[in-house]
């Protein structure tokens, strides 16, 4: 280019920069369209009439837009989503504090023996759910617990615990030895510093923990078709009888499916922005 | 400081903080050691006795064990034996909650969720100081370091000097038994550093706190503290004033350790009451122990331990200087010396702990001095001139054992 004169913006690329750039987002582009395609097929047929659904013309767009899937599926779905908040929402909540108290014995109050605990915790995460289904069924019924939502959220609690401690233990071995020093020193003992010192600056961690139980609990079946009876099951089974029937009615089906998934994706986003780096700015010397 | 500078605010000088201080508390560690898990020995033995009010440094290489003693006393670690007493109170198995003594962290270690004003009454609040009192000192102190003007910030709002203040400061309104601060200046630049010092002293001798101060730099600890001990491999090694250190080394690693630029040391024979190297004959202090000795010795001098030839008896060496250093009001020449040179782990470990500035780039077999000089005295690079050296000013050490042989 001749017009470009001397003192304007010089980018320094090589020749190849342009093209191979145009050639690595249209590939990136392809991958994505292939991977939202479920999506689509979900958000499209959600919004078609009745009489418009069928499998073969699946990919087609709706001719008129219709909410009569999620009219006709909301009285089904409703006591459903409710239940799943008042189960979900404890959950996250109740795992994720106890998993932080967790975290900091193991990895800033050290105890004799933490690091033959750490272990034994982390084990959890690797059993199988169908492995301890039927003691855990037994064990519920003999403590009383089957059929309510109470049962179901100390299961889920419980079955966080390994993976909310190995994120909050993972959190605070980042942090300075130094800061529990000085709180010690300071005055305080376990109790306080966790709570004055610890936690302030977890928030990071605590939005991983909590969009992590959320997620799970919220898109768990197998405990929750075990555990609760009729009226206290989660979404995820109202969903399965929605879609179980003699004839699949799609449209409710997927429309169904599009409000099961919406609350964990405004947890994403609640969440997300406490993802935010640079809570722990200014602590230190740098 | 004399009149503050436009646009800084006043600061420890210029306001009194003036309160009827209950006794000061002493410090004594007796046989204190510390022995980690994996078997090794950081603190071996050691006994210090810090008087009331006093201001002690302790100072050593990297890994000699200051900061793990230090931490002793805080009780952030316990100890594997001896015993720690604060005044007249054993705390050797007590929590720190329970020392009553502040710790000022080489990180500063701030709150940083905290705005400075709950980082400086934080360990009133766990102490439960009422709210009044509580308000009152944080007030007082941070008029005292000048940081009214940051109370409501956050740590991560302030640059590394106000950081640095408020991790004082923190200390400091607790009105503890005793301050400790665990290389507290070394997170700032080199200028800033000379003035936090001066004000670490002037605030010292205000508050009258006792102090222990762990520094590897010696000439932090030579002008801050009272009495300085030097600690090499877990054992302390002398602890005296900054003055009686510098003059009476008790041993090779003290003598390489403290001073700067640091002694010059050469492998000398002792015979007929007097020192000889590098074809010099240099004749004994009077009263030495060494005078009816014919042995190996290692001599040191002092890089100011050498004037200009005069005719004032003094043995003279000449000496072409290799490299001229200029410091405005002296010159550091640095010279070849016809002697095998000193390299024992004691030295070594002194210079390795020090900045690079008088560590060799061209390791020789020869000895090769450092010598001030004053700055007005003609010299330059390649033309020899006449040294003299002061006999009164002479070092001798084992070549063994490293002590000080008088």
């Amino acid at each position: 280019m001749t017009t470009r004169t001397a003192t304007g913006p010089v980018r320094i690329e090589s020749r190849w920069a342009r093209p191979l750039q145009v050639g690595r987002y249209l590939l990136l582009f392809a991958f994505a369209c292939f991977f939202l395609m479920p999506v689509y097929v979900l958000v499209v047929t959600a919004l078609k009439d009745p009489v418009q659904v069928s499998v073969s013309r699946m990919w087609e767009l709706p001719q008129s837009l219709s909410l009569n899937g999620f009219r006709e599926v909301w009285p089904k779905l409703r006591p459903g989503l409710v239940n799943s908040v008042l189960l979900a929402v404890p959950v996250s909540i109740i795992s994720s504090v106890l998993g932080a108290a967790n975290g900091f014995v193991l990895s800033k109050w050290r105890f004799p023996g933490a690091d033959i605990v750490f272990p034994l915790i982390l084990f959890g995460m690797f059993i199988p759910y169908q492995a301890i289904l039927i003691p855990m069924v037994r064990t519920m019924r003999d403590l009383g617990m089957q059929g309510g939502l109470d049962g179901l959220i100390l299961v889920h609690v419980i079955y966080g615990l390994p993976i909310t401690t190995l994120i909050f233990r993972s959190y605070f071995a980042g942090i300075s030895d130094e800061l529990i020093d000085a709180a010690k020193v300071d005055g305080a003992g376990m109790l306080r510093t966790l709570a004055y010192v610890a936690l302030p600056i977890a928030p990071p961690a605590f939005a991983v923990a909590m969009i992590w139980q959320f997620t799970s609990s919220w898109n768990d079946f197998l405990f929750g078709v075990m555990l609760t009876s009729k009226e206290n099951w989660p979404v995820t089974v109202a969903l399965n009888n929605i879609a179980g029937g003699q004839q699949v009615p799609f449209h409710e089906v997927m429309a169904s499916g599009l409000l099961a998934c919406l609350p964990t994706l405004l947890v994403y986003v609640v969440l997300g922005r406490f993802f935010m780096r640079g809570l722990m700015a200014g602590a230190l010397k740098g | 400081m004399n009149a503050p500078l436009p646009g800084t605010r006043p600061q420890a000088a210029n306001i009194p903080l003036q309160r009827a201080r209950p006794e000061a508390t002493g410090i004594r560690l007796e046989q204190v050691s510390k022995r980690f898990r994996g078997g090794v020995l950081a603190v071996d033995r050691v006994d210090l006795d810090v008087r009331p009010g006093e201001f002690v440094v302790l100072v050593g290489p990297s890994g000699c064990g200051k900061s793990t003693l230090l931490r002793m006393i805080a009780g952030l670690e316990a100890v594997s034996g001896g015993r720690i007493w604060l005044g007249d109170q054993d705390v050797t198995s007590r929590l720190p909650q329970e020392r009553d003594v502040a710790m000022v962290f080489q990180s500063y270690a701030l709150y940083p969720r905290m705005t400075v004003r709950r980082n400086l009454g934080f360990g009133l609040r766990m102490r439960h100081t009422g709210r009044p009192e509580r308000n009152r000192r944080v007030a007082e102190v941070a008029e005292v370091l000048g940081l009214e003007h940051l109370l409501d910030r956050r740590p991560a709002a302030l640059s590394g000097g106000q950081r640095q203040r408020v991790a004082m400061g923190r200390a400091i309104v607790r009105e503890p038994k005793a301050f400790l601060m665990d290389e507290p200046l070394s997170n700032l630049d080199a200028k800033l550093r000379v003035s936090m010092r001066a004000q670490l002293s002037r605030l010292h001798q205000r508050l009258g706190t006792t102090t222990v101060y762990v520094t590897h730099d010696q000439v932090e600890a030579m002008t801050l503290g009272q009495r300085v001990a030097v600690l090499r491999d877990g054992v302390l090694q002398q602890c005296d004033t900054p003055q009686h250190l510098f003059r009476h080394p008790v041993n090779l690693f003290v003598a390489a350790f403290i001073g700067s630029p640091s002694m010059n040391f050469v492998a000398a024979s002792v015979s007929g009451g007097a020192a000889h190297f590098a074809d010099l004959r240099v004749p004994l202090p009077a009263g030495s122990s060494l005078a009816t000795a014919d042995r190996q010795v290692i001599l040191g001098i002092r890089p100011t331990g050498f004037g200009v030839a005069e005719s004032n008896g003094w043995p003279t060496l000449r000496a072409v200087p290799d490299v001229v250093e200029e410091l405005g009001d002296e010159r550091n020449l640095i010279i070849d010396i016809n002697a095998p040179r000193v390299d024992t782990d004691a030295t070594r470990a002194a210079v390795a702990a020090r900045t690079a500035d008088d560590a060799l780039l061209l390791p020789e077999e020869k000895a090769r001095f450092t010598v001030r000089v004053p700055g007005d005295h003609p010299v330059s690079i390649g033309e020899p001139l006449d040294l003299a050296v002061n006999p009164e000013r002479l070092y001798f050490f084992d070549p063994e054992t490293g002590q000080t042989l008088r």
